[in-house]
């Protein structure tokens, strides 16, 4: 991931995109990841890790809303009050959300039927919240388009590796297939770890995936 | 005596961090230092304690078929207490912003992420889950925000103390706070056991 973004530093404009925009695309996957760094969206990193069909779906979801409301919020800049623009972000993001619930609805009611709480709780990420009061708000709707469609993958990342480690140490499958049994790994005294399915132990793995990315990436430790 | 008990229970057995896991991006980014978390504690407390009621006034009277309008229209919960809940943070913004500027430029874009703290909707959403009268709604906001309160002052605290401690660099921050809070709900996790 860093790979890509010195290479996009390295040469001045390349294809459609300038340098700015391809920094807006992938900063969020490692230097300005929404979980690890802007500390945004925990909660729901919290409940739907168990499993990794859950957070996955609610990945593509939260890119889909926040590259939209990014690229609605970002037109409408110029004509929100600024004294009530908290209610229409709000309105813009509730109306997004409406329709990924509908067209899931629609067109892949398994998953729906699987995620409808979680599908409701985009609205209270704040993630999408976040971005539209520190980007969409002052830039152009291309940037915040692409702003946000960074940010969702950055997201997404981080949910697809801590569900992987909490649904593998914690019921013992990946993608709801068994792994640990045609190991014959139960034969000889393993046992799933049930604490890893509590949110605590959501906190520990995050802590660790920060301490890892830290560790690689020295410009981002905490020196107060 | 029972308002007493509902009080502790929302405080401490469901605190609505270390025992459901919501409010967490404000309770973590502004936990640094004990003063802005005590401001942004005493802020959810005064949100809480305000639209947990509110809610649940329009919630009787507006959205449920015995409602002034007879028919069911508990659908549109989410839109509307999420209405409610924005306008009262921009309510509470614009005091602190005239009457606390210091405490404004320190909780920064932490205030109007208090909007989406999600312990604020999902105080609303258990208040109509558990289908409270109008007093306990009131003492259940309160305690609910007293409850993430001392969350968050108890974790500013820890995160002062540390500050000297030899923590790998890259833990630092926001690693360590991290897995402090998944400790102390571990901890909390005690509570459970409570029956009141």
């Amino acid at each position: 991931m860093s790979e890509a973004v010195k290479t996009a530093d390295g040469l001045p404009k390349q294809g459609w995109l300038s340098k700015k925009q391809r920094r807006l695309l992938f900063d969020p996957l490692n230097d300005n990841n929404p979980i690890t760094v802007q500390i945004l969206g925990i909660c729901s990193a919290l409940a739907v890790t168990t499993q990794i069909k859950p957070a996955f779906v609610m990945a593509v979801s939260v890119t889909l809303v926040v590259a939209f409301s990014n690229l609605i919020t970002s037109l409408l800049r110029n004509t929100i009050p600024s004294k009530i623009r908290m209610i229409v972000q709000l309105m813009i993001i509730a109306t997004l959300v409406t329709i990924v619930d509908q067209v899931l609805h629609a067109f892949s009611y398994s998953v729906y039927k699987e995620l409808t709480v979680f599908v409701g709780l985009i609205i209270t990420n704040c993630i999408v919240m976040g971005r539209l009061e520190a980007f969409a708000m002052a830039n152009k709707p291309m940037d915040s388009f692409l702003d946000g469609i960074g940010n969702g993958l950055g997201y997404g990342a981080i949910l697809i590796i801590v569900s992987f480690f909490r649904e593998l140490l914690g019921s013992g499958t990946i993608l709801g297939n068994n792994v640990i049994k045609p190991l014959g790994l139960y034969d000889m005294g393993y046992v799933n770890n049930g604490v890893m399915l509590t949110p605590a132990a959501a906190m520990f793995v995050i802590g660790i995936l920060i301490w890892i990315q830290r560790s690689r990436n020295k410009k981002l430790i905490d020196i107060s | 005596m029972d308002y007493l008990n509902l009080f502790i229970k929302s405080a401490f057995i469901e605190n609505m961090v270390l025992a459901y896991f919501l409010g967490m991006c404000s309770y973590l980014a502004v936990s640094k230092t004990v003063k802005t978390a005590f401001g942004l504690g005493m802020a959810v407390i005064f949100v809480l304690g305000i639209t947990v009621p509110m809610n649940w006034a329009i919630e009787t009277y507006f959205l449920k078929p015995t409602g002034v309008f007879g028919v069911d229209l508990t659908f549109l919960k989410f839109i509307v207490f999420i209405s409610v809940i924005a306008s009262m943070v921009q309510l509470v913004e614009m005091v602190v912003e005239k009457f606390f500027p210091p405490l404004y430029t320190a909780l920064g874009i932490f205030l109007p992420l208090i909007t989406v703290n999600c312990s604020i909707l999902g105080g609303a959403l258990f208040m109509s889950n558990r289908e409270y009268t109008f007093g306990e709604s009131v003492v259940f906001g309160i305690g609910a925000g007293f409850g993430f309160f001392i969350a968050i002052v108890a974790l500013a605290s820890i995160r002062e103390r540390i500050r000297y401690s030899k923590i790998p660099a890259p833990l630092r921050g926001l690693g360590i706070a991290f897995i402090i809070t998944g400790l102390m709900g571990l901890a909390f996790m005690g509570f459970m056991g409570i029956k009141l």
